[in-house]
């Protein structure tokens, strides 16, 4: 199916701002992405229409907002094709969710000298809450490492995966360079040792079809805010074996079943990790976003950033001095890149104010960044309603403020 | 000139810029310019981490006046350095404690010493006072 470009910018109000007096070039949705009108008023009909706090009330208001809120698990279940609604867990993000995992996971499997396998790209989400471990539990965090173009050198898998190995954690797509990681491969390698994989997916679900089942991942992470939808709503995904074995993160309401002051005990799942009132009209939005997507189709919307992504490429590799990090053979519409030894937070200064909003910085992947030997990068990132426009301007101003800099 | 006649001397200067570009090309260009930061201060104690760009700092007193020398790994924020070290370079404790510094909002860049801009500016501003308050209570 075609992408309609027009039909799908008017959706987004937010791309008819100006920044100085510019049209905005939003190309930083890497960080986050814009919500199109439906995801705005499927949120605002919760507060308008419906606003109850779910899951216990006997009122009719309390139902209709139950419903919604679990109506966006079904949808996220069937947008990750997962095998029950109740292996989704709502949390605040892909954050929340890799700490809760770690949490969880530790308190039920883990000891001193036991390992964590992550690799040299993670995002710090996906290495900060291990290292945390290694405080607490003395847990070892090892990683895969990178070759020069940011993809995972898989030559060393099987020592890496050894039998101290408890849990492999990483990204399925690298928010700083975007690689597409060779997840399947590291999911069977760790299967045939029966290890866990958890895959942070924060940077895939908006970019390409994630089948949970197909990829047999035991957990799967992801935010709403970077797929179209409302800020402080994630998803944990994980197989109910898994999740039926591991202890609760928070305590609090709704993930009880009985409490007294001689002991608990825990509510089934999904509710079970689901402590205090949801966020349900995140949630919502969340559903509102996956209809979204779905209705133009994931499929298409891979196939318009692809093109997007190549389009972008080519046009920034006339600009001198061009420095590309990330050069993987299977990518998603992310491009990193320096202007010779020109630091990055000048450019993107200078891009800022003629309207282009782009990323610099670390990325908050520092260890990736040290790999590299830079501060950081400009980091431009598309989505399903950036144009071949917006990239002559992106390619346009970075090679006139480049000259700035000579 | 007093801190103050600096400042105006530097509004002045920049009121001569109709274009934006303008304005940060100056930077750059003084920011390329600036001089004077030896090696040996490019220690961890003199660094101010921002998340964006790095900044030292580094002071130093002859006779009653701090002299302070400052770099980044950033142009702009170079640029940025050099006004204020024009501003309160060589002069004495009590003139940098009772000082105002307006000229970076006059200017138009203030939004380069918000906190959310993260480039290690505001922090230097910061660490400059505290300079003048340490060799303040050792000149007594």
């Amino acid at each position: 199916m075609a992408i309609n470009i027009e039909q799908i910018r008017a959706d987004f109000p937010i791309l008819q701002e100006t920044v100085y007096g510019k049209p905005l070039v939003y190309l930083d949705n890497a960080a986050t992405t814009h919500k199109p009108q439906q995801v705005i008023d499927a949120v605002s009909e919760v507060y308008l229409k419906y606003n109850s706090n779910i899951h216990r009330g006997v009122h009719h208001l309390s139902n209709v907002c139950t419903q919604a809120h679990e109506e966006a698990r079904i949808k996220v279940q069937q947008f990750i094709n997962a095998q029950h609604s109740h292996e989704v867990i709502f949390t605040r993000g892909t954050t929340e969710s890799i700490n809760l995992l770690a949490s969880s996971f530790a308190d039920t499997f883990l000891n001193a000298g036991d390992e964590i396998l992550v690799s040299q790209l993670e995002h710090h989400s996906n290495i900060v809450p291990w290292q945390l471990l290694e405080k607490k539990k003395g847990v070892v965090l090892k990683y895969i490492p990178i070759n020069q173009a940011g993809e995972l050198i898989l030559d060393n898998l099987d020592e890496l995966i050894n039998n101290k190995t408890k849990l492999v954690a990483v990204a399925h797509i690298s928010n700083a360079l975007g690689t597409v990681n060779p997840i399947k491969t590291i999911i069977n390698h760790a299967h045939n040792k029966n290890i866990p994989v958890m895959i942070d997916g924060a940077q895939a679900v908006q970019h390409v079809k994630v089948d949970v089942q197909e990829l047999d991942c035991d957990f799967y992470v992801f935010s709403g805010h970077k797929l179209y939808a409302p800020t402080g709503i994630g998803i944990l995904y994980g197989k109910e074996e898994w999740l039926n074995k591991l202890e609760p993160y928070h305590g609090g309401g709704e993930m009880i079943k009985t409490v007294s002051f001689e002991g608990t005990t825990f509510n089934e799942l999904p509710f079970k990790f689901e402590a205090g009132t949801p966020d349900f009209s995140g949630s919502v939005g969340l559903g509102a976003a996956i209809d979204y997507v779905n209705n133009i189709g994931i499929d298409a919307i891979a196939q318009y950033e692809h093109e997007l992504l190549n389009y972008a490429t080519q046009r920034l590799s006339t600009i001198p001095n061009i420095r590309f990090f990330g050069t993987a053979a299977e990518k998603a519409s992310v491009i990193s890149f320096l202007i010779g030894e020109i630091h990055p937070f000048d450019i993107g200064t200078m891009l800022d104010k003629m309207g282009i909003a782009i990323r610099t910085g670390h990325h908050c992947a520092q260890p990736l960044m040290q790999y590299y030997n830079i501060p950081g990068t400009l980091r431009a990132s598309f989505a399903i309603y950036n144009t071949k426009e917006e990239i002559d301007k992106l390619t346009e101003a970075t090679e006139r403020v480049a000259q700035l800099f000579g | 000139m007093t801190i103050n006649e600096i400042q105006e001397e530097i509004i002045e200067e920049f009121a001569a810029f109709d274009e934006w570009m303008d304005k940060y090309s100056y930077l750059i260009e003084i920011g390329n310019d600036l001089e004077g930061f030896k090696d040996e201060w490019r220690l961890e104690q003199n660094l101010i981490e921002g998340c964006q760009s790095k900044v030292w700092v580094h002071a130093e007193l002859q006779d009653d006046k701090i002299i302070y020398s400052a770099d980044s790994d950033a142009i702009i924020t170079k640029g940025i350095i050099a006004l204020l070290i024009r501003v309160l370079s060589g002069r004495t404790p009590d003139e940098i404690l009772n000082s105002e510094l307006n000229f970076v909002e006059e200017i138009g860049l203030k939004d380069h010493l918000s906190p959310t801009r993260s480039n290690g500016l505001l922090a230097m501003m910061k660490q400059m006072r505290l300079y003048a308050v340490a060799f303040k209570a050792k000149l007594g």
